[in-house]
Formats: structure tokens, sequence, C-alpha cells
């Protein structure tokens, strides 16, 4: 006999598992309201933009929201802050509870003062009934029981308010603090008889040490004034000092003295990086089908009578955060007590629990904001470093922050790709086969995912945990290196591949975008050769393979905001003096499934890349908070560009080289174009996320750009003057 | 160890510290002015910039022995809640960052460009700010904040 299965109602976003309302609102008798999400301030905004919500859907004053940072003592469990998912989980969410609150509410005050709850209106916090003043939401709020699972709402309720937004847009207020210098961020705090801590790495994760050695200069940096301790477990080193500046005296002093004793034996395990492509493609590769070949293949195929090929590259990317990682550890008893900027505290938590051989009850992690980075950066592995030395601290909290150089070279790097692109065009020069092939590693490590912890120190011990080979997330959530290699076109026939490099000689994880920066590059790029090859024009081209008239819409304004119309007029009466000008357009709805984007990019060409000019059109569906909107995708075109013009990592065969902002560099004011960011809010649409929609398309309109300038196609990033000179080379040796 | 009398924000200070000490160190440990935030130590981001007799230096490479006697501001006393400096309120109004973690920094930098340049144009505030480093991609609303702030500066 099976037992009944009890369904419960679906739900929407994060709501689905943390149920309760009382998870996610508190109202105060002074009529505030405490906002509790799961998800965690990484400079996007999304606090603010949840207070929006909140406030537009409450009614209330924005300034009675207040966020409460997350905690997994307190908060509802969202696992990561990641994939542009925040306003979909988070925010339908807090709208649904807010929504169901409201009415919780109002019924209550219109038992209380014996009105019909249809007559009562809320105005600003307050409940009227006509012009009668009855009451706030502080003044029911011990009336009210909140404690009780959300319930899916009824037809009236749950109808979009989208047209109501008129929530006046309103300043962060956490942006205000930060501009008269509070110290809000994690690096700032002071707890009482706390220790500080540096870490000395390894050359590389297989290197090894002469004990002997060791020992001697060990001894050295002990003897330092101020110095607590030096810690050595395998490959996991730390100092522990009383103040910050002599922890950083002691770990720099002990890293050099180890260097002049020859103390290390470092292997060459890193991959070749002047020949990354073969190595990606040479490795042992896990092969799947992202998208299989229909029964219409074969026809296509032979129905081509030209075919095109290019493959387009990536090196590894470094997050390159503004400031080193940095976290607190504080161990009572069992109980451990850590304080973050991780983007998944709960997932933290979790193998904290894993690597301290503890249960996740015994742990608590606190986000507090770091800098800004938008990916897998030190984070985590910081907060294991800052609890491994608080372990042996004993009973003083201890505040860890990395060097610049640790978070250079151990921050989790951005995974290099190569991508290759096929296709066939048949008599009437349509494209009748498509074809994406994908090389890469997972893009992701993130805590809260395997049976042994992702925490690099407890890689490094004497007993490590096995260091995680990278993953990809489903499909189903958007996909690691094959994120975006689908192209968004109504093709005839059309095949996707990927092949995950199964081997770790460098630390990879998710970087803001994943795969979609390198695949819509790729395929965004081949689009443009496809309308080279059959002399169209490429936003033309696309608009006769899109169907999806959102998609249509993005290109169609972005053609009109940059004048795409006269690019040849204007490239032949072009005298400027930065070199030979080009305009490029390139498309992508992020994942497949969330914001569309379409981006212009303007550039100038002499040596290098002088980038001009970004226009920027999205369709995010219902705007939250235009302007938090319109900064991250503009943020995001600014670092895709970054990323696609400058960005590479240096190493030799053992060590990380780009290990600081001059070895590492980023894009610069002097170099940063003029952006012009457009909104499709047609009031019809959910809320996608914003935050990585712009990435994909960036890229591949600087290189169909650059191409329009040279009339030669750039297909390795970074696009340095060298690798320009190298596509010109090869251009040269074809004709 | 010596003394080391400097003025900060407006108060004098006499500081025990090595020569080679830091004013960035000094700042945030010493002095608990926190705002002035680490971002490198060595001198390539900006993001410690202070301003040392009304030039924007990096405080992470600058030494106790060299502030001797100078007028150092941090963003703490550039202006306050009730009484923000014009860039303060330029970049609040402009929501010119994301993190916000660079923008002390910023603050610091474009502070000292107003005072030697108070209307610059967008291409000065560029030049000035190159030195400074933003990973989230709000560059372009920060010159468009110091642009304001100067000609708000300007009116009053």
């Amino acid at each position: 006999m099976t037992s009944p299965t009890v369904t419960q109602p679906k739900l929407p976003g994060s709501l689905q598992t943390n149920r309760r309302l009382t998870q996610w609102l508190k109202f105060l008798p002074s009529g505030r309201l405490q906002l509790y999400s799961g998800k965690v301030e990484i400079g996007q905004g999304i606090l603010h933009a949840l207070v929006q919500i909140a406030a537009q859907e409450l009614a209330l004053p924005i300034h009675a929201v207040e966020a409460v940072s997350a905690s997994t003592a307190f908060s509802p469990n969202e696992a990561v802050t990641s994939g542009s998912l925040s306003i979909q989980d988070s925010g339908a969410a807090v709208r649904h509870v807010c929504r169901q609150a409201r009415a919780l509410f109002v019924a209550r005050v219109a038992e209380k003062f014996g009105v019909l709850a249809s007559d009562i209106e809320v105005l600003n916090g307050v409940f009227k009934h006509g012009s009668r003043t009855l009451c706030g939401y502080g003044d029911m709020c011990v009336l009210v029981n909140l404690d009780e699972e959300a319930l899916p709402l009824s037809e009236s309720t749950s109808a979009p308010s989208f047209a109501l937004t008129s929530t006046r847009p309103a300043p962060r207020p956490d942006l205000l603090r930060k501009f008269l210098g509070h110290a809000d961020f994690i690096q700032d705090i002071q707890l009482p008889s706390m220790l500080h801590g540096r870490m000395v790495r390894p050359p590389n994760l297989h290197a090894t040490l002469n004990d002997d050695a060791w020992v001697q200069v060990a001894q050295r940096t002990q003897a330092m004034p101020g110095v607590q301790g030096v810690y050595r477990d395998g490959l996991q080193i730390g100092v522990l000092a009383d103040s910050e500046p002599t922890a950083t005296q002691a770990a720099d002093q002990l890293m050099a003295d180890l260097d002049l004793a020859q103390a290390w034996n470092t292997p060459a395990v890193l991959p070749d990086a002047e020949h990354l492509q073969d190595w990606l493609r040479q490795s042992p590769l896990q092969t799947t089908t992202v998208h299989a070949a229909n029964a219409a293949w074969p026809d296509a195929q032979a129905s081509a009578v030209q075919m095109l090929q290019a493959d387009y590259n990536r090196g590894y990317v470094q997050h390159a955060s503004m400031s080193p990682s940095c976290a607190l550890a504080h161990w009572q008893g069992d109980a451990l007590m850590v304080w973050s900027h991780s983007q998944g505290i709960f997932n933290l938590r979790r193998d904290l629990a894993l690597a301290f051989a503890c249960t996740p009850e015994q742990v608590t992690v606190q986000h507090v904001q770091g800098a800004g980075c938008y990916g897998h950066n030190g984070a985590d592995d910081v907060a294991f470093d800052a609890a491994w030395l608080a372990r042996l601290a004993g009973h003083q909290p201890v505040r860890v922050l990395w060097s610049r150089h640790d978070e250079m070279a151990w921050s989790p790097l951005g995974p290099a790709m190569s991508v290759r692109l096929q296709a066939g065009l048949d008599a009437q020069q349509r494209i009748s086969f498509w074809h994406h092939t994908v090389w890469s590693q997972g893009h992701g490590t993130r805590p809260g995912r395997n049976a042994t912890p992702a925490l690099l120190g407890s890689w490094l011990t004497a007993q490590p945990f096995p260091i995680l080979m990278a993953e990809n997330v489903a499909m189903a959530v958007g996909g690691g290196s094959e994120r975006n290699a689908v192209p968004p076109y109504a093709l005839p026939a059309l095949e996707v591949v990927n092949h995950r490099v199964m081997d770790m000689p460098m630390r990879v994880s998710a970087l803001r975008a994943l795969g979609a920066h390198v695949n819509v590059f790729a395929a965004e790029s081949f689009m443009d050769e496809v309308a080279m090859a059959v002399g169209q024009d490429p936003l033309v081209l696309r608009l006769s393979y899109l169907h999806d008239p959102r998609a249509c819409a993005v290109l169609q304004q972005a053609g009109a905001l940059s004048n795409w119309s006269q690019r040849d007029a204007v490239k032949n009466t072009s005298t400027s003096s930065d070199g030979e000008w080009g305009q490029g357009l390139a498309f992508a709805r992020y994942k497949n499934t969330g914001a569309y984007c379409a981006v212009v990019a303007e550039v100038e060409v002499a040596e290098r890349v002088r980038l001009k000019r970004l226009v920027v059109v999205a369709d995010i569906g219902h705007v939250v908070d235009a302007d938090g909107a319109i900064n991250q995708l503009e943020g995001g075109a600014i670092q895709a560009a970054s990323w696609t013009l400058l960005e590479a990592a240096k190493f030799d065969r053992q060590h990380m080289l780009s290990v600081d902002w001059d070895s590492y560099p980023i894009l610069r004011f002097e170099d940063v174009p003029e952006v012009e960011v457009s909104l499709i809010d047609t009031g019809e649409h959910a809320s996608l996320g914003a935050g990585e929609a712009s990435l994909g398309p960036c890229a591949a309109a600087i290189g169909n750009a650059v191409f329009h300038a040279l009339g030669v196609r750039v297909r390795d990033m970074p696009m340095t003057p060298e690798q320009i000179v190298k596509a010109i080379d090869l251009a040269d040796d074809k004709t | 160890m010596a003394e080391f009398c400097f003025q900060l924000n407006g108060q004098p200070q006499a500081i025990q510290a090595h020569d080679n000490d830091s004013l960035l160190d000094v700042l945030r440990q010493t002095c608990e002015q926190k705002g002035t935030r680490f971002g490198c130590g060595l001198s390539q981001c900006g993001a410690c910039h202070v301003m040392v007799d009304e030039h924007a230096v990096p405080a992470c490479s600058t030494p106790m022995w060299s502030v001797a006697g100078k007028r150092v501001v941090t963003v703490e006393g550039l202006g306050s809640a009730e009484k923000p400096h014009a860039l303060q309120t330029a970049f609040s109004e402009l929501q010119a960052a994301q993190c916000g973690y660079c923008s002390s920094g910023m603050l610091m930098t474009a502070a000292a460009l107003l005072h030697a340049t108070p209307k610059p144009t967008p291409a000065q505030v560029r030049a000035a700010l190159q030195g400074n480093l933003c990973r989230c991609g709000a560059h372009n609303r920060i010159v468009r904040a110091v642009y304001q702030a100067a000609e708000a500066m300007s009116v009053s």
C-alpha cells in the first residue's frame, strides 16, 4: 500500500522552499518593517530592489523598510546569490508574501473597525476608510499573526501589479553611508581582543615544502615582536599577530625567507599558457550533447553548398576584486561564528562543517558586504582560513585578510575556453545547419555541492580533502561552460556539444556570466561571418532568423539608437586620429531564458582597440528599479569590455604571474567608453535578472566592430595589440 | 618609535609610530578611521587615496615621516551626513557606485582635482581618476558626479 502524497501548493521563487511569512517579514510597533532575504548585497543593489518591491506591495514609505543582511541564523535559505536570479527568486517571494501580509492586515483592520475590507485603502503605511485614518501597520502588528505558511494567492490578489510601479526611485541608503566613509565593510569590523591573520601560500597546489628549512624559517618569524603564532598544517600556513601591520610584515618575511632558503619544491603542473587551446582540446574530456541534431540534420548537411568554420578563444580571467578577501571567525566551545562576504552563506556553512567535522547547526555565517567582483572569488576560502586560525588561537576571534597577491593568485579563475563554430549555407544563401562545440573546464567549484568541502585551505592540509574538479550546473538553470552555446536563432538543423576538461591544474570557478561571455562572443562573431559570406547586413540577417518579438525589439532599438543604418557612410567619412572607425552589433538572451540584450559597439582601431561607445538595449521584463538595472547593465558591459580587450591571467608552468594591477591591468577611466543603456518594458512580462545579460553581447559587439574597422576578424580574447597583429598576419597569409 | 604631529580632518594629532609605518595603517588602526580602504598596498589601485596638503596620495605607501606637519583629509573629513561635501551629494544623487569599495579613494582624488581645477572638463576628470580602479563599471557615473559637483560648487 502506498501512502498518500501530500503535495504542497507551488509558490513563487524562493518561497517554495521557505514557506512561512515570518521567515521574510517582521513588522515592528514603530511602523517599520524588517525584510529578510537569503540573497546578499554584492554591489548589485539587490537589497534596495527588494525593499522597493516590499514598499510597493505594502504601500509603505520606502524608508520604513529595512533589509536585514542575511545570516544562516535567521534568514531564509536562498542558496547562492548568482546567475542573475535574485529578482526572480527573492523578488517573487517578497512580492508574494507582502501581498498576502497586506491582505491579512486589511482583513484584521476591517474586523477591528467594523468596516468592509474592500473599502480600506492603504496609503503610506496607513489604513484608511474614506477620509478616516484607521491605524498603521505598527498599531496592528501584534494583532496580525504572520506565523503561517504562504498560500497561493487568489486570482484577484495575484494579478500582476506591474502598472502600479510608481514607487519613486530612491537612492540606495547603503551607498550614501559608504560615500561618508562609514565602516560598513567586512574589512572594517573590529571585535574585542581580535587577532589578525595572514596566509602564506605555496607556489602552486602541488608544491612540497622542505621540513628542515621550514622549522628554521618559522622560528625566525615566531620570534618577531607582536607575532602570536606561526601555524602550519601541510601546505596550509598562516601567521597570527596582535595587529594587521605586524601580521602582514610577518607573512611577507616568512614568504621571503622560505624563498631564500629554497624551501619549496615546485613542480611544473600548469598548462602551457601559449597553447591553452591545444591543452583544452587534448585533455581528458567528458562530452555531452547540449542540443542533439534532429532528423533534419543529414538533409541539412547535404543541402549545404558552402561551409564556414571558425575557432574562438579566451584565456583564464581573474576575478580581481577591488579588495582582497576577508573573514572573521570565533570559536566558542564547539560553536563557530563566521563573518563573511560569501555569495552563498548557507553553502559555506555546510562546507565549513564538513571541513571542521562538526554539524552545520554548530556554525553560523553572517553576511557582511565586501568589495564587488561578481563571482566566486576568495570569500569562502578566507572564511576557512579564519576558522582554521581561530581554532588554533583558542578563545580569541580572528580576522584574516588576504594580500593582493593571494587574491590574484588564489581566487578561483574564470575558465579558459575554446569554441568552434561550423555552419553550412544552402543554395539560397540561408543557414542550413549550425554546429557549436565548447572545450572548457567546468565553471563551478562553489561550496555546498559536493561530499567534501570546496574550500582552498581544506585542500592544503596534511590530510587534505580532495581537490574538486570544476562542474557545470544543469542546463535547466542555464548551464556552465555551455551557457548560451545554443543560439537564439530559428535554424533548420542545430547541434551543440560540450567537452568538459577533466583536469584541474588551474583552480577555476564561477565568474560573472559563466560560459556566456565566450559562447556569445563566438556565436555572434560567427553570425557576422555568415553575414559577410552572404553579403547581408548583420542586423537584417539576425532579424531574419529571429521569431521572438522581444528579441527583435531590442535589436531594432539598438540599431535605431546607434544610427546603425548609416554605419558604412560614417566609416567612409571618419577622420579620427585614433584609427579606423567601426561599429559592431550583437544579441543574446541570457541563458536563453533570461533577459534580452542587444549591444552596439563603436571602436577606433590603430595599434590597439579604443572602445568609444556602447549602446545597450535590454528587455528585463517588469523593471523593479530602473536606475539599479541600468547601473548593472552598464557595469556588466564595462567589465566585459575589460575582459575582452585586456584580461588574461599570466602564468608559467609553475606559478601564477599576474598577481597585482600592473601585471593584470583592467580598464581604466580614460579607456572606459561612453555607455547608453535603454530598457524596454512593455508592462506585460515578469521581471528577469539584469546583472549578466550585457556581458556576452558586449564582447561580440566589440569583435564585430573591430572587424568593421579593419576587415580583419580577431577571434582570440583579449584583443591586445599582439592579437590584432596576429589576426592581420593570419588574414594576410590567407590572401 | 617617534611622535608624528599632523592635522587629520582639521584636528591636531600626535601619533606614536615608526618612520616607515604607512599612513593607511595609522589611519585605520591607530586613529580607527576605517573610511580609507585597503586595496593593494602597492599604490596601484587608488582605493586608499587621501589628501595630504590638498594633493591626492595613496595612503598605503605614504610613510608617516612624510606627513609630519601636514594636513591630512580623509573621506570622513570631506563632509558629514548633516553637511555633505558637494561630491558626496553628487555621488549619492547619481548613485555613482555599485559596491562602493573604491568610492572613498574616488572622492578624495576628485576633491584634490576640484581644489586644483575647480572647473574641469570631463577629459580632465577622467585623467585625474586614471589611477583609481573600479571593478563594478561605475566609471561614467563617477565622472558625471564629479562634473556635477564641480558645477554645484561653482554656483555656491
